[in-house]
């Protein structure tokens, strides 16, 4: 028997145009949807549990509207769904905090997360939380073996390596070769009468404070050819223009 | 300002030519950083005294070092670093080591950086669909970007201090799986030829791997040849749900450059773009836009680069 817990995060959808106005994101048009590593995090919480036995816990730290998000992980199939609440934004200091003071206190032998959350792309979530708990972690794995211990496999220079992980632990997931699944009614049905389970930690102050948002540098317009015979002289220009050959 | 403190990257147990951008990006900050680096063998941290504009270089030695755990390094990493901002690269393994070394010290990390100004740090957010500029109040773990600081050049004193380190390692690797293939990843590249699902099947990407052989290139792939094709794997998608690379020079065939593509390879030095479709997005960010099918333009680029590099 196992107790898991999986974290996730509402990001906007990744195939959204992102906004500035001002100087800060506009957000208020685009669909938020589940960040897609914690898709995977998810699927791989769910199979630790389909065979080993035990619960899945899905914790997210947001305001309400952040609900959203733990009802569709309801969806797909874990057992119980927690908001942390907080409205404000945080830094990875004060998240992780947050994040600590609610593993230890709903308790789990093994912690799921996405290896980054779309919208920060950091990945500073999951071994920074393992560091706070004193527990063992491992990063963007692509598969993952369940016993005693966690039999990994994750990128290592030159190739792949597979790794013990001593449990308790936190594992941040990459893709691999995992197949989500899906929501099915029953599963959308139930998570829709699901409650969330609403719990209030103390956020520390974060000291990392955002300035400013901007677009992208705009990128000078580049030099266009038509047909095949002009790849020779981009060839020539690669060489002793752009000095990249 | 406060002290700044570099950890030298260490790939295949060796000081990476990196770590003379993270000397520049702390001289950006306002100071000669103290350059740390992991190893089990002390000589190792020679090739980092080499590096202009470092202050003091601390070959940290233990056998923790030896194969990496995020745990074991933190601890022990911790141990030698005094107080201050904290720079590494922002490789995978640096960023997991940052965000343990980070929490170890109960501060907080800025990822990804790729400009510094004014004291302020900028990294994408939204893989490079927008930019985010941040201050800080207090130390911080800073991951910077490979490749967008200019080398702080060759001339340091060579001078090395040795400080003997230790730290608990909780994981143990079973077993290396080398790749397949001797073709670097493209996370590692500088030079990378992606296909996209204009290629028509997954067997045509074998044109591709003929071209990075002969310019020593990664072979990448879009989210939409992943999905498609069961032959190209996950570890060569470039995009937003797979890899950001931000290579020299990045070829991108039969691409049509979808948002999310973009997104993880917008920020490469020079974009050359082919496709039959003179439309596709693709081509409003290629330095150079080839308008034309693979099949006709690819064999040209290919004996014209081959004959330049013979």
């Amino acid at each position: 028997m196992a107790n898991i817990i999986v974290l996730v995060k509402q990001v906007p959808d990744t195939n959204a145009r992102i906004a500035v106005s001002g100087d800060r994101v506009d957000l208020s048009a685009v669909k938020k949807v589940m960040s897609p590593y914690d898709e995977f995090a998810v699927e791989t919480a769910l199979q630790h549990r389909d065979s080993s036995g035990g619960e899945v816990t899905a914790i997210t730290v947001g305001g309400a509207g952040a609900d959203k998000v733990l009802k569709d992980a309801k969806a797909i199939g874990v057992d119980h769904i927690v908001r942390v609440d907080c409205d404000a934004e945080l830094d990875s200091n004060a998240l992780q905090s947050v994040l600590a003071s609610a593993v230890s206190s709903l308790g789990a032998d093994v912690v799921y997360c996405g290896k980054s959350a779309a919208d920060t792309g950091a990945g500073s979530t999951g071994p920074g939380l393992a560091e706070r708990l004193g527990w063992s972690s491992v990063s963007n794995t692509i598969s993952v073996a369940y016993g005693d211990q966690l039999s990994v496999v994750m990128p290592a220079s030159g190739g792949n390596a597979r790794v013990n992980v001593p449990l308790p632990a936190v594992v941040s997931c990459d893709k691999g070769n995992i197949k989500v699944r899906k929501p099915n009614v029953k599963g959308i049905m139930q998570a829709k009468k699901a409650k969330v389970d609403v719990h209030n930690f103390e956020i520390p102050a974060s000291t990392i404070s955002v300035v400013s948002h901007s677009m992208p540098p705009a990128k000078p317009a580049g030099k266009s050819y038509q047909g095949g015979a002009a790849a020779a002289e981009v060839a020539q220009l690669l060489r002793d223009e752009a000095n990249v050959i | 300002m406060s002290e700044t403190i570099v950890i030298a990257e260490i790939v295949k147990g060796a000081v990476h030519p990196t770590t003379s951008e993270l000397i520049t990006a702390a001289n950006a900050l306002g100071s000669q950083p103290t350059v740390i680096v992991p190893c089990a063998d002390a000589s190792v941290a020679d090739a980092a005294a080499q590096y202009a504009g470092a202050g003091k270089v601390i070959a940290a030695k233990s056998d923790v070092f030896s194969n990496y755990d995020a745990a074991g390094w933190a601890s022990a990493l911790d141990a030698v670093a005094p107080a201050g901002v904290i720079l590494t690269s922002a490789s995978p393994q640096s960023k997991d080591l940052a965000a343990r070394l980070a929490a170890r010290r109960g501060i907080s990390v800025v990822q990804d950086v790729v400009k510094i100004e004014g004291g302020h740090l900028t990294s994408p957010i939204y893989s490079g669909k927008a930019m985010q500029t941040v201050s800080l109040s207090s130390d911080a773990i800073v991951t910077v970007r490979p490749n967008v600081f200019d080398s702080s050049g060759t001339g340091g004193s060579g001078e090395v201090s040795v400080v003997d380190t230790s730290g608990n390692v909780a994981t143990a690797v079973q077993e290396f799986m080398a790749r397949a293939s001797s073709r670097l990843d493209v996370a590692e590249a500088n030079i990378i030829v992606s296909g996209g699902r204009g290629m028509g099947t997954p067997a045509n990407f074998s044109h591709l791997e003929t071209l990075a052989d002969t310019i020593g290139a990664a072979v990448g792939a879009s989210r939409a040849a992943v999905d498609t094709w069961d032959e190209i794997p996950h570890s060569m998608q470039v995009g937003q749900t797979g890899k950001t690379v931000n290579p020299n020079l990045y070829i991108a065939v039969g691409i049509s450059g979808a948002i999310q593509h973009l997104a993880g390879m917008r920020s490469s030095k020079y974009i050359v773009a082919i496709n039959k479709d003179a439309d596709a997005p693709i081509f409003q960010h290629a330095d150079y836009g080839i308008v034309a099918s693979w099949e006709e333009a690819l064999p040209v680029l290919q004996s014209s680069l081959a004959s330049m590099m013979a």
